[in-house]
């Protein structure tokens, strides 16, 4: 069965294809859709997820406009007839098999842990589109702007990102690594919350940080989202409260991770009172 | 008797201050326990204040509820198969939670949420009382509990489904087994109100449930008022169930196991077992969540999914019981 | 004294007259005794005089609020239920809440009442065992001495020996003797004739849905109402060791 199908592939010649530049993709995940976007030759990117819509979620949602919209599913999308797709590390296991068993590439992306993570991602999203030249110019750019974004700093304010149900980013994570580059030290990590991982409330309070920075609520009320009106957390956002908040510049390891760190060095400058 | 409330006052006071001493933040218990009462608003004021101690009074109250409510909805049905969760009422009480929050009454009104879940709980009481009946053996009582529950979930399901907000879909295991992590002083004030008038009216239900014992003809020849009876049974349920279960979901099978333990040791009479039950309940509750936060403290370990590991078996064990009794 | 007044009592249950126009009325110092075939209405009956179903027409008890009618007539229904394993001794202490206020407990006089109700029924070696443990017949004696804790002028018991054996059967009749002697009034429904003859100063028959005789026994239980109403054929005689019943054979 399986032999069929991967002979329909090669019959067909989608195989081969992939060897040279792909010229109809199919993005499946909000990070790849965005940096598929950025880097893709024009007409090479055929159709990126839902999620490249979501104003909440994407930093590209004016060219997400422009492309097909998928929502993962294997029929879906092998009837876009891609030559390639490009799965995150967290997509659908059962997605992706099912579309490798019918023969259509699949590359797989993990997520950016850190801004390291971030050239690494553009640099390989470079490669599977045959991009390499655009992708080497957009890593020169990013460096450049994370080299202008460092400043020497008097003092790193204590920082917790804290999100629905009780979730933080330790210094291990993306969001973590913006909010060091940006200047601050993560309250969260000094008590060892290294990953993204719960942090309990009463650990919060005895974290006692300057800041809380939390996500923008979703519409619709949630009990999840409640814990952030909890007046433990109310108490410790009282001076600053909504003034910082993550957006969709934090989700993805893409070159908007600068835009994210200027965001949240400006709000550093205001709570310290310095300018550098 | 006196020797019985005794001890299960001193448990209840010493497991209260368990539940305070008990969290993930590493404190000492001299500290900890001044910071409650004494000194300036720090964070370790705040941990006291604001998280440790609403959740130690809420672990007492809802327990001290849901011990209460078993033992007099079993009285009411003298039938030891009764439990607020088991026959549905803590499910329908939080179908009107949920839809307090998702419909945005919670959010203008604050006592909106017990007041949507008290109705909730009294609609759910009254459908479980009509299909079940005083009269109801086992088995109709717990297709009854079945049914509405079945119900409640399916249309919580469906109202958290339709939410907007991406957190929505996944709350409905706290709906349904029900936590006290992470609640506020606030909750404790949205619960109380309905909680003391609902502990007031069950826990005068006494008399009448005692000579209920007798059955229904000879409680009312006794000068039993079975239409008032049943009328306060009914609001004091709704009242106690439904406070509690909006700010802690529904908690199950704690109604079932501590009259059944009890139960004994109070000679088996319902007006005894009350009181009890109520102090029981909080012990167990209290216990529990001193567990949930000891076996797994940072996952938000779901309380149901302590009792029903404890009542369980216990309701197996019951349904075989009453099977070979009434052969 | 006019310890029960019926008048004119009709009951229907789903649409269908169980009887109609009963009326009655019982005196001080009375043991009656309620018969009839199966189905003619002797439980409906002392349910509808305490106002546990609605009813047509009037009943002195009915009329009575909650307190004052538990003060005034105790009532032991057919169904022996005993729901939890509570003891005997509790079980018949119940007997005494109408004579308490909602936070009272039992006080001397109570639990006197109760130490007579236990020894008279026989009960005192067993007054701590779990009632639910009990045999019907033991069970029946305890629920008897429930209603004769409760103290009233007036007991109305359903079929309060059936079950019981002989020794004890008689024994039970021979109490609500003792009690009708002492002034008290019981109104019992019985299915065996014999004691019915024996042990009741008075006899009330019911029958096709009406009240069919009301007097002494030998004038209740003549050869040509117990061919109309039970259709059976008996001995009746008068003794030295009083009346004797024996029921012999049925006749349709």
């Amino acid at each position: 069965m399986r032999a069929g199908f991967l002979a329909l592939g090669a019959l067909i010649g989608w195989a081969e294809i992939a060897m040279a530049q792909p010229a109809r993709v199919v993005s499946m995940n909000l990070c790849t859709d965005q940096l598929a976007m950025l880097l893709a030759a024009p007409d090479q990117l055929y159709s990126v997820s839902y999620l490249a819509r979501d104003p909440r979620a994407s930093a590209m949602t004016q060219e997400a406009e422009r492309y097909v919209v998928n929502h993962g599913l294997a029929e879906e999308i092998y009837l876009m007839q891609p030559d390639l797709v490009i799965a995150g590390a967290y997509s659908t296991r059962a997605t992706v098999d099912m579309l490798r068993r019918l023969g259509v590439p699949v590359a797989v992306f993990d997520p950016s842990n850190s801004l390291s993570d971030v050239t690494a991602r553009i640099t390989q999203m470079g490669q599977v589109l045959q991009r390499q030249e655009a992708a080497a110019r957009m890593v020169a750019d990013f460096d450049a702007g994370l080299a202008a974004l460092a400043t020497n700093i008097d003092r790193a304010p204590r920082a917790v990102l804290y999100y629905a149900n009780g979730y933080t980013s330790g210094d291990n994570t993306l969001a973590g690594q913006i909010l060091l580059a940006a200047g601050f030290a993560n309250a969260a990590s000094e008590m060892g919350y290294m990953a993204g991982q719960k942090l309990p409330l009463e650990v919060l309070a005895l974290s006692d940080p300057e800041i809380v920075i939390s996500a923008r609520p979703y519409p619709g009320a949630s009990r999840s989202e409640g814990i952030l009106d909890h007046p433990v957390v109310q108490a410790l956002r009282a001076d600053l409260a909504g003034a910082t908040m993550t957006d969709h510049d934090w989700v993805c390891g893409t070159p908007y991770v600068l835009r994210a760190i200027q965001g949240l060095a400006t709000a550093r400058k205001a709570l310290t009172g310095t300018e550098q | 008797m006196s020797r019985l409330s005794l001890l299960l006052g001193l448990a209840t006071a010493g497991l209260f201050v368990a539940s305070l001493l008990t969290g993930p933040a590493d404190i000492g218990i001299r500290e900890s326990l001044s910071a409650l009462f004494v000194g300036p608003a720090d964070p370790l004021a705040l941990v006291m204040r604001e998280i440790r101690l609403p959740r130690a009074l809420l672990a007492l109250i809802i327990g001290a509820s849901l011990g209460l409510a078993g033992a007099a909805m079993q009285g009411y049905l003298r039938n030891p198969l009764a439990e607020p969760g088991l026959v549905g009422v803590s499910g329908t009480a939080a179908l009107g939670a949920v839809l307090a929050i998702h419909t945005g009454l919670s959010a203008t009104f604050a006592l909106g949420l017990p007041v949507a879940a008290l109705i909730g709980a009294l609609l759910g009481v009254l459908l479980v009382m009509a299909l079940a009946g005083p009269r109801g053996t086992s088995l109709t009582l717990i297709l009854a509990g079945i049914a509405v529950s079945a119900l409640a979930a399916a249309l919580m399901s469906l109202v958290l489904n339709l939410s907007p907000n991406p957190f929505a879909a996944n709350e409905i295991v706290f709906w349904m087994m029900g936590s006290l992590a992470d609640r506020s002083m606030l909750h404790v004030w949205l619960a109380l109100p309905f909680t003391v008038v609902g502990w007031f009216l069950l826990g005068t239900l006494g008399r009448g449930l005692d000579a209920l014992t007798l059955g229904e003809d000879a409680a009312r020849a006794m000068g039993i008022r079975l239409s008032r009876l049943r009328l306060q049974l009914v609001v004091g349920t709704a009242c106690v169930i439904g406070a509690g279960t909006a700010v802690a979901g529904a908690i199950g099978f704690v109604g079932l196991v501590v009259p059944h333990i009890l139960r004994p040791l109070v000679g088996a009479h319902p007006s005894r077992l009350l009181w009890a039950s109520a102090l029981g309940g909080a012990i167990m509750l209290l216990t529990a969540d001193i567990a949930v936060r000891i076996i797994l403290p940072a996952r938000d370990l779901k309380l149901g999914v302590l009792t029903a590991l404890v009542g369980a078996p216990l309701f197996l064990h019951l349904i075989l019981k009453l099977r070979k009794e009434r052969i | 004294m006019r310890l029960l007044s019926i008048d004119r009592l009709s009951v229907s249950l789903r649409g269908r007259d169980v009887f109609r126009d009963i009326s009655f009325s019982i005196g001080a110092g009375e043991l009656v005794g309620l018969i009839g075939p199966n189905g003619s209405g002797k439980t409906t009956l002392m349910r509808a005089a305490l106002g546990l179903i609605p009813f047509d027409g009037h009943s002195s008890l009915a009329a009575l609020p909650e307190n004052a009618r538990a003060r005034h007539a105790a009532w032991m229904p057919q169904a022996r239920e005993i729901a939890w394993p509570v003891t005997v001794e509790s079980v018949v202490r119940l007997g005494r809440l109408p004579h308490l206020t909602a936070m009272q407990s039992l006080g001397r006089q109570d639990h006197d009442r109760v130490d007579d109700a236990l020894a008279q029924m026989k009960l005192t070696g067993m007054r701590h065992r779990a009632a639910t443990r009990l045999s019907g017949g033991e069970q029946a004696r305890v629920l008897i001495a429930r209603a004769l804790v409760q103290d009233t002028p007036l007991l109305l018991a359903d079929e309060p020996v059936a079950g019981l054996d002989p020794a004890h059967q008689i024994a039970t009749m021979d109490i609500f003797a003792e009690q009708a002697a002492a002034g008290k009034s019981l109104l019992v429904s019985l299915h065996d004739l014999g004691l019915a003859a024996r042990h009741c100063t008075r006899l009330i028959l019911l029958g096709e849905g009406r009240l069919v005789a009301d007097g002494p026994p030998r004038d209740v239980l003549t050869p040509q109402r117990l061919a109309q109403i039970f259709g059976i054929s008996a001995w009746y005689q008068q003794t030295e060791q009083g009346p004797v019943y024996q029921p012999l054979e049925v006749i349709r």
